[in-house]
């Protein structure tokens, strides 16, 4: 871990101002950012810590929907009542993802910041476009099971690994920041996190600087809500494959995956197919996919997590 | 939270450090033929004069007492309480929140002491395994990891008992969990329940049988 | 003592205070966090300063240049110390490969440096500066393509051996070209890693020209004589310690990157210096468990009489390394008149295979209990009843050793019975629980017995407590409260009133903690230091020792009693002998037997299997304490169901590495994945074996596991899988439609 200088920061807009500084990041949990600077993946000169702000309560809009502080946890953002009776994805989502000590410290933000478990991004003697651009992609005819099967490039095949991401992907969550110069925008989940493209290096459209203040849900959307896990270990594991879903009474709904690409994968045309089945989404859902030999079983695995989910909201 | 600044990362560099990256399919028949490999622009960089690294001074309640230190910012709260403190009952399994061997509780909350700086703590409470109890007054956990035989080499130990003593505690707090069939609903302390709740925690040696006893006995039930 | 007739009756089969559950005696501090591991001996070494390792970046190469100059100018830097400038090294006996790379380098993250620095961080951060040039080399990481020319590598088979190569009985390609029922088919397993929870550490300290080391060691001995041989110093210099071992799963058998380094990193700074291996870096640098390729071939007749039977595996391993020996198991386990074993070792620049719990068993059996799963079925026989029907009570290659013991079929029939195998489905993918496809199964298990040469020694101070002193290692085993039961039984007292002092290269050899050897050979040490205490105290009271009882505190003779305290009031007695073993297992079979059942639930859906019961039924001797011996029992089952359900080093074959290094890639199983276990141990007592009458059940108990699984997956969805580990992904698609 390189040496660092560390401040807590007083208010928002002087976080905001002091991370736009070359080589410094902000600080919230900590628990993706301290486990890669350990490894010299992430080497900031300069950490603003965040805590102090004051985002850490979960507010109703005047919309009817909610308002989530960037720095409600993991744990509080699952386990509020509100989120629980409301957006049941979400709470599902967040409680299938890493362990119970991880989301007592990871927050909201920080969660959507997550950056990509590859082995070959958190392995620095090997090439990675995303740690190092131009240097290749070591994942590319190496191991690659885990990795990405659509929305990917010849630069990098990594996937985006977060849960409670995807679940907002289908609640049609907005994004809201504010950035060094005060100024604040609220960016659709949808296009929060970039394909990779020819800049996996970044992996959101986040400026330098721009600090994430809250996640805002729309109001309630009803239906049943699921969020199907898929991974080899019964618990504390990425997703090979995830399916966040709304079904609605009549067999429409929404749909988004994880574990598969850069973001989280909805296809709004391959949703409106779901009262034809799970096969019908996926086949849309992942047109184009360019799985590798490792990973190919995404690809039925999606349609089969996804029946599943469409079989119990029958149930 | 973080914000990650790709084109002005100072640590972009530093990735060459080792004098080689594996390249990609391209390069990968570079493995059987031998092959100088090319050295990186970083290599022309004389080497730094040396800076000392920030310190910081950070005051922590670590088992009901009042501690003062001054840390390297790059402590994490795991080695503060090792290394500083000579707490070493917190142990370091991964240091990369991987094991749980980390477990400590903070403010009555369990996290991963390794995946936490220090200077992140300023007047925060802190209990560890140390403050839970002794060899000669037992917390109760503790003493049902002893009875059930919940351990085997120890090394895990610690941070499993203070994930046990918090499980129990979420539980109670109402804390939704995965194997929730309903998660609107209050959770109850079932076998599954309690398993699914320690997974943060491995133990390599497959005591998990003996320990989710041995929370059951605690817990007052038989799951 | 030599142990070379059966046991005799003797004091341990009173049974009073070994054979009884007992708590044990390290909870106290392993449960409060006060047992001290290897980097955490604060009160003995004050001022270490800490050590950090730069690891290789290639797998087979050269190193072309080091540059150390920005790394010795970081802040707090005191040494660093390379192949270069460490002075001649040896290398350990055991050590397949040397564990300092310089100029070449043999595998990926083998050390070429460590950094020494005032503090943890400080020397992280200067082994990020270390600048490493390498020149690649020819190397081969693919198995599969290395085993097409690898050669045999039998028991026997080493170059310049007249011994063939390959064991054989009888005819084995006639009598299975002849078979009614025959089976030929080909499994694999995948690399292993130990993944111990306590990383590989050690602190280092010199005073002078002596060392003393505390380390994480499993085998107190093997790491002494390895660490002088490396240091090119006498044995008699070093201190080596491990008193607390945190797993090590044969991982931790043998010398490490971790005691050297902290050795020569201390040397050069002036001063001790603690080293633990960063966990992104044990998978690589450290010892695993070799990928096997096996094939089993088995011809019967119609009624299920094994005729034929074949194992042959292929692995692979550094020059000169050593192959996995998966086929051992089928040169004993069941019966067959024609018989064919062999194995093939290839050459590999992946890091050194070496022994992880079970070597050769683990893998070999689960192979060999799948395919007589599936021979049974050819024959539509009962999986039991197939393996009772071949069971035999002599060494199948050489009939005239007899088993010492061998209760496999009664351990089959109980577990039956107790786990309900009656209400399994024959018929594959017949059984639904919602979306669970559910499925039972069962292995045999098996691991030979190992007997190890074992010293001990047991004071009696003049106050009265009885003190024992052997090298031995507790690495989870239950070392501490069964050495204390055994001296406990011997002389009269609790085991409570035994204090037991380990894992330290003062005290006496014993055989260590390995092979499920410890518990038996350790206490049969402690057994025969005991006998001589207690003619020692029978000799200063005067008594006739062959009459003498010790019970109760008290020792009696006769009519003659007096408390044991008494005899030591004149001056400490000290009994110290080693416990030896020779012909006995020459005439003897002496293994461990148990049998393996599970009920697993394949989700119909996504493929994903779930444990839902487990039990192990166990032969395996006398069990010196039940409940540690349950323990590990049902932690060898969670290795099991790891090896069975997703453990797999991933091999990347461009540039050899193990890929997923850390414990968020490689996944062992969590709390989630295991379900309550039950584990019974047969009433044995095996008078072959020690005077315990004591082996082991820390392999037993993963021995068969695997298979067991697969047999209950391949039972609940009629699809088999031949290849660890049994990932959704391998039968995912031959599932049922669902969509």
């Amino acid at each position: 871990m390189k040496a660092f200088t560390y401040e807590r920061a007083k208010d928002a807009q002087g976080a905001a101002r002091a991370a736009a500084q070359p080589g410094a990041k902000f600080l919230a949990g900590g628990t993706n950012l301290l486990d890669l600077m350990k490894i010299e993946v992430e080497t900031p000169a300069h950490l603003v810590d965040v805590q102090d702000l004051g985002f850490d309560k979960i507010e109703e809009t005047r919309e009817g929907g909610l308002r989530i502080g960037a720095l409600v946890t993991n744990t509080d953002l699952a386990a509020d009542a509100r989120v629980r009776r409301d957006y049941s994805v979400l709470t599902r989502a967040i409680v299938a993802g890493a362990s119970g000590q991880l989301r007592n410290k990871a927050s909201t933000a920080g969660n959507l910041l997550q950056r990509t478990r590859c082995p070959y991004f958190y392995d620095t003697n090997m090439a990675c476009n995303k740690r190092k651009p131009g240097s290749g992609c070591a994942a590319i005819g190496g191991y690659s099971r885990q990795l990405g099967v659509i929305g990917v490039s010849d630069k990098c095949i990594a996937t985006f690994p977060g849960d409670m991401a995807v679940a907002m992907r289908v609640l049609d969550a907005y994004v809201e920041t504010i950035d060094a110069g005060g100024q604040r925008r609220a960016i659709p989940i949808a296009d929060f996190h970039r394909l990779w493209g020819d800049h996996p290096e970044q992996d959101t459209v986040l400026k330098p600087g721009e600090l994430i203040t809250a996640v805002t849900l729309p109001k309630p959307i009803g239906g049943k809500h699921f969020y199907e896990k898929v991974r080899d270990r019964a618990s504390y594991a990425y997703a090979l494959v995830s399916v966040a879903a709304v079904i609605q009474p009549d067999g429409t709904g929404r749909v988004a995956f994880g574990g598969v690409a850069p973001r989280p994968w909805r296809v709004e045309a391959a949703e409106a197919l779901l009262p034809q089945g799970a096969a019908a989404v996926t086949a849309r859902a992942f047109q184009g996919a360019t799985p590798t030999k490792d990973n190919a079983f995404k690809l039925p695995l999606a349609t089969r997590a996804l029946a599943s989910v469409i079989a119990q909201s029958k149930a | 939270m973080k914000e990650t600044m790709p084109k002005t990362d100072p640590g972009a560099l530093s990735m060459s450090r080792r004098g080689v990256l594996a390249g990609g399919a391209a390069t990968a028949a570079m493995t059987s033929a031998p092959a100088a490999i090319a050295q990186e622009a970083a290599r022309a960089t004389a080497p730094a004069p040396s800076q000392p690294a920030p310190t910081m001074p950070v005051s922590l309640e670590v088992n009901g007492k009042r501690q003062n230190l001054t840390l390297d910012t790059r402590t994490t709260l795991l080695d503060a309480l090792r290394e500083h403190l000579h707490l070493t009952g917190t142990k370091k399994g991964c240091d990369h929140g991987q094991c749980g061997a980390c477990t400590v509780m903070v403010n009555g909350v369990r996290i991963n002491s390794c995946l936490s700086l220090a200077v992140q703590h300023q007047g925060d409470k802190v209990t560890t395994i140390e403050g839970l109890g002794t060899p000669d007054k037992l917390h109760p956990m503790q003493a049902a990891f002893v009875k059930h035989d919940g351990y085997q080499c120890g090394y895990c130990t610690p941070g499993q008992i203070c994930s046990a003593v918090a499980v129990l505690d979420e539980i109670k707090r109402g804390v939704p969990s995965h194997v929730q069939a309903d998660v609107s609903a209050r959770p109850q302390v079932t076998n599954m329940e309690l398993r699914e709740r320690m997974s943060g925690n491995i133990c390599r040696c497959g005591a998990y049988s003996n320990i989710a006893e041995a929370m059951e006995e605690v817990a007052g039930v038989r799951a | 003592m030599k142990f070379d007739t059966p046991a005799g009756q003797n004091p341990i089969d009173r049974m009073q205070v070994v054979g009884r559950a007992h708590d044990r005696l390290d909870g106290p501090v392993k449960t409060t966090g006060t047992a001290p591991y290897a980097y955490e001996h604060h009160a003995d070494v004050p001022n270490a300063a800490y050590g950090y390792l730069v690891p290789a970046a290639i797998a087979k190469g050269r190193i072309a240049s080091i540059d150390t100059r920005a790394a010795k100018a970081a802040p707090g830097v005191i040494a660093i110390v390379t192949a270069a400038d460490a002075g001649p090294l040896g290398k350990g006996d055991k050590n397949t490969v040397k564990l300092l790379a310089g100029p070449e380098v043999d595998h990926y993250h083998q050390a070429v440096a460590v950094v020494v620095a005032e503090t943890f961080e400080q020397a992280r951060a200067a082994a990020g500066l270390v600048r490493v040039d390498y020149a690649r080399g020819a190397a081969q990481f693919d198995l599969d393509d290395a085993l097409k020319t690898a050669p045999l590598k039998g028991g026997s088979s080493d170059e310049g051996s007249a011994a063939p190569p390959v064991d054989r009985v009888g005819k084995f390609e006639e009598a299975f070209a002849a078979a009614p029922v025959k089976l030929d088919a080909r499994y694999t397993t995948p690399d292993h890693s130990h993944a111990m929870m306590e990383p590989f550490a050690s602190i280092a300290s010199w005073n002078g020209d002596q060392l003393t080391l505390w380390t994480s060691n499993q085998m107190v001995n093997w790491g002494h004589e390895d660490l002088a041989k490396t240091l090119n110093m006498p044995k008699e210099k070093i201190r080596f310690m491990s008193p607390y071992v945190g797993g090590g799963f044969g991982g931790k058998l043998f010398l490490r990157t971790d005691a050297v380094m902290a050795a020569l990193g201390a040397k050069a700074a002036g001063r001790p210096v603690k080293l633990a291996l960063s966990r992104p870096v044990m998978a690589n640098n450290a010892t695993h468990r070799p990928a096997t390729r096996q094939r089993i071939r088995i011809g019967a007749q119609k009624d299920g009489t094994i005729t034929a039977i074949a194992h042959e595996s292929g692995s692979g391993d550094q020059p000169n390394g050593s192959p996995e020996t998966a086929v051992n198991q089928t040169k004993l386990l069941y019966a067959g008149a024609n018989r064919m074993i062999s194995m093939r070792l290839a050459v590999l620049n992946l890091p050194e295979g070496n022994a992880m719990r079970a070597p050769g068993e683990a893998p070999g059996m689960m192979a060999l209990e799948v395919a007589m799963d599936e021979m049974a079925e050819k024959l539509g026989l009962d999986p039991i009843a197939f393996r009772i029907k071949n069971d035999t009570q002599v060494d199948p290659e050489k009939p005239e050793r007899r088993f010492s013991q061998r209760q496999l079929a009664r351990c089959l029939t109980e577990g039956a019975e107790r786990f309900g195998w009656s209400r399994r489905n024959a018929k594959p993918a017949q059984v639904r629980d919602g979306k669970w496809l559910v499925g039972m199964g069962v292995a045999s298990a098996f691991r030979n017995h190992m007997n190890m040469a074992s010293a001990a020694r047991v004071r009696l101070s003049q106050n009265g407590v009885v003190t024992v002193e052997t090298d031995m290692t507790d690495i989870g085993t239950g070392s501490y409260t069964i050495i204390a039961q055994t001296a406990g039984e011997m002389m009269g007292v609790p085991a409570e009133a035994v204090v037991v002092k380990l894992g330290s290269s003062a005290y006496p050899v014993s055989a260590g903690s390995g092979g499920q050897w410890g518990a038996a050979n350790a206490t049969a040490g402690v057994y025969a230091a005991c006998v001589k205490l207690r003619e020692q105290i029978a000799q200063r009271l005067g008594y006739n020792s062959a009459d003498v009882t010790f019970q109760g505190g008290k020792v009696s003779s006769g009519n003659r009693s007096a408390d044991l305290a008494k005899a030591a009031q004149g001056g400490e007695l000290v009994g110290e002998d080693k416990i030896e073993f020779n012909k006995l297992d020459k005439s003897y079979q002496i293994s461990t037997f148990g049998a393996h059942f599970v009920e697993v639930g394949v989700d119909a859906y996504t493929g994903a299997t779930r444990l839902r019961r487990m039990l192990a039924v166990c032969a395996a001797g006398r069990i010196i304490n039940p409940k540690s011996a349950r323990s590990q029992v049902i932690g060898a089952m969670t290795m099991g169901v790891g090896s069975a359900l997703m453990e797999e080093l991933a091999v990347d074959k461009r540039f050899g590495l193990f890929v997923n290094h850390d414990l968020a890639s490689y996944e062992v199983p969590v709390h989630a994945d295991i379900p309550h276990q039950d584990v019974v141990f047969l009433d044995e007592a095996d008078d072959k074996a020690n005077p315990m009458k004591a082996k082991g059940v820390g392999e037993l108990g993963l021995c068969g596991v695997g298979a067991a699984i697969a047999n209950a997956i391949y039972n609940a969805t009629g699809v088999r899988v031949r290849d660890y580990p049994i990932t959704l992904d391998k039968h995912l698609e031959q599932l049922p439609a669902v969509a």
